[in-house]
């Protein structure tokens, strides 16, 4: 371009559809390529961690489900370990492993969501009715456990909320029946499909030393190339015990991405069959008395669970001083929960490392230099939740 | 193994720099002093047999009214991590209540940007060399930094903006 050319600066969002939320970005444009893509934060900043410190460690759980709602088993989950390595808990065994399996389910109801406002976005509708469809049981099978069909709050410090339903292993059974069955349609609609490929091959390009030092993580950081989870590689909740791959792709493009993440919800399916085949038994809350809440049956007839819930229901527990950081492989990257204490009943801190934050500043290095239609399909492959992002 | 050769490096190379190290619940944290904060993360990035090249998260603390106000009131904390041998580890710096400036290390790693953003805007602590230390998250008329303890938890600022004659900078 001469040098005479001149730019136009236009504003994308924050009421675009195809933001996912409530992004805004400002293009400056020389024709039809992107000089300069700046995102602008905050239009959904609700300070939620300002809010975690004015309460309990047990009141603060509501909080996580609502920063990125389309995980909020996830959420829970990190939240609930980082507070448990502050405290010290023993997990029960048959916690962990309903643990893992919600949290892979969960992991394909946010990789669903993905998938369906991605395709959306490059133009292929219909993706987003299938996902939707099957993303229904998902919502079904969270209110079986949890009562409820987003907010679940059902992974509590300690354990879990209540005992797994007694239909628990059919109806996860019943789920994956119907996500093996969707998947096929969305990679017979997607993945061979040359539109597809064409608005999504080469768009978005990170190599793996750009990945790093913009600290990349989740199918983001395995897309361009890296192998790392953090399920393999630090394991918690003994994910070392069930059998997965990792799936790395080569070119780092929104392609790879696409294939990383369907390629994830099928090892999730596999993760979630070996969670039922062996699922021990046990009781589903650890038994520490003055942390862990007794269970509600004890509270009922029991005494010292009576005073025990009424003291912490009250006053809750007193943390030590000194942090924590618990970082878990959510469906958008490494969510990590850096707490606190201080010696009271309420953390002197909460830090969440949100995955949809961080992968967001790789935004610009994704548009700069490219055409103006692909910034639609840069922001689709990040994979963002703005409720994370502002928090 | 790593934390041996970490407490090597630092020994080795930055001797003064390292005020103390502690360790909680299997993190380590190595507690630097303020100024020397760019150089230690500018040799761990360089150094191949320690292979840290993930910067994982910038953080801070505020502790204000504390018994641990006594180093300092703000703590800014690197969540530093490998990716080649799995491990993570901590580096904290303690800074004064008044006017708290600690060195950007935005030239190491791109992400920092954003994350100093982050910090400034709640913690208002400043990144010194930071090329655009603005406000990320919360609202351009907001005064403060609402993660201070001394920021009130209910707290809203009535801004009408449109009633004034001469609006401020952001609204033109």
């Amino acid at each position: 371009m001469s040098n005479t050319s001149k730019t136009v600066t236009l504003n994308m969002g924050p009421q675009h559809p195809s933001t996912h939320g409530v992004l805004r970005v400002i293009l400056e444009l020389d024709g039809e390529t992107v000089v300069k893509a700046e995102p602008v934060l905050g239009y959904l900043h609700t300070g939620i961690e300002k809010t975690m410190e004015s309460k309990l460690y047990y009141k603060v759980l509501p909080c996580t489900d609502r920063m990125d709602y389309l995980a909020p088993m996830s959420n829970n989950l990190g939240f609930c370990l980082a507070v448990e390595k502050l405290m010290e808990i023993d997990i029960p065994d048959k916690v962990q492993w309903v643990r893992v399996c919600l949290a892979e389910l969960t992991r394909i109801n946010s990789h669903l969501v993905w998938l369906g406002t991605h395709a959306l976005d490059l133009g292929a509708m219909s993706m987003l009715l299938y996902t939707f469809r099957d993303r229904e049981s998902i919502m079904d099978m969270y209110e079986a456990v949890g009562g409820q069909r987003m907010m679940t709050t059902y992974i509590r410090i300690g354990g879990l909320a209540m005992d797994i339903p007694k239909d628990f292993e059919k109806d996860i059974r019943n789920v994956i029946k119907v996500i093996n069955n969707g998947l096929n349609d969305y990679e017979t609609l997607l993945t061979n499909n040359e539109i597809f490929i064409n608005r999504t091959k080469g768009v978005g390009v990170l190599t793996a030393d750009e990945a790093i030092n913009l600290s990349l993580s989740g199918p983001m950081l395995r897309g361009s190339g890296i192998k790392h989870d953090l399920r393999k590689a630090n394991p918690y909740s003994s994910y070392e015990k069930f059998d997965f791959e990792v799936p790395v792709g080569e070119n780092g493009d929104a392609y790879d991405r696409y294939l990383i993440r369907v390629e994830e919800i099928r090892q999730s399916i596999r993760i979630m069959e070996q969670t039922l085949d062996g699922m021990p038994e046990g009781p589903y809350r650890a038994h520490v008395p003055g942390i862990v809440m007794p269970p509600k049956e004890d509270v009922l007839y029991k005494m010292e669970s009576m005073i025990f819930h009424f003291k912490l229901i009250t006053e809750g527990f007193k943390a030590p001083v000194g942090s924590v950081y618990q970082g878990i492989e959510s469906g958008k990257g490494e969510m990590g929960f850096f707490i606190s204490g201080d010696g009271t009943n309420k953390p002197h801190r909460v830090r969440v490392r949100p995955p949809s934050f961080i992968n967001l500043a790789a935004l610009p290095k994704m548009c700069e230099g490219n055409m103006f239609s692909d910034v639609v399909c840069a922001i689709g492959s990040i994979d963002i939740v703005l409720g994370e992002v502002d928090r | 193994m790593m934390e041996d050769k970490l407490r090597e490096f630092f020994n080795n190379n930055f001797k003064d720099a390292v005020i103390k190290e502690d360790k909680f619940r299997g993190d380590i944290s190595y507690y630097l002093k303020p100024e020397s904060i760019y150089d230690v993360c500018e040799a761990i990035q360089a150094d191949a047999s320690l292979d840290v090249k993930f910067l994982s998260d910038i953080t801070s603390l505020d502790w204000l009214n504390h018994v641990e106000e006594k180093d300092g009131r703000f703590e800014v904390v690197y969540n530093l991590y490998s990716i080649s041998s799995t491990y993570r580890f901590f580096l904290k710096v303690r800074l004064d209540g008044e006017n708290p400036t600690v060195k950007s290390i935005v030239d190491l790693w791109d992400s920092a940007n954003w994350m100093e953003r982050e910090v400034f805007d709640m913690m208002g602590i400043n990144f010194e060399g930071h090329p655009n230390l603005t406000k990320i998250l919360t609202a351009d008329e907001l005064d403060g930094h609402p993660l201070r303890k001394d920021f009130p938890l209910t707290w809203e600022q009535p801004k009408f903006t449109w009633n004034l004659d001469d609006p401020p900078e952001v609204i033109k």
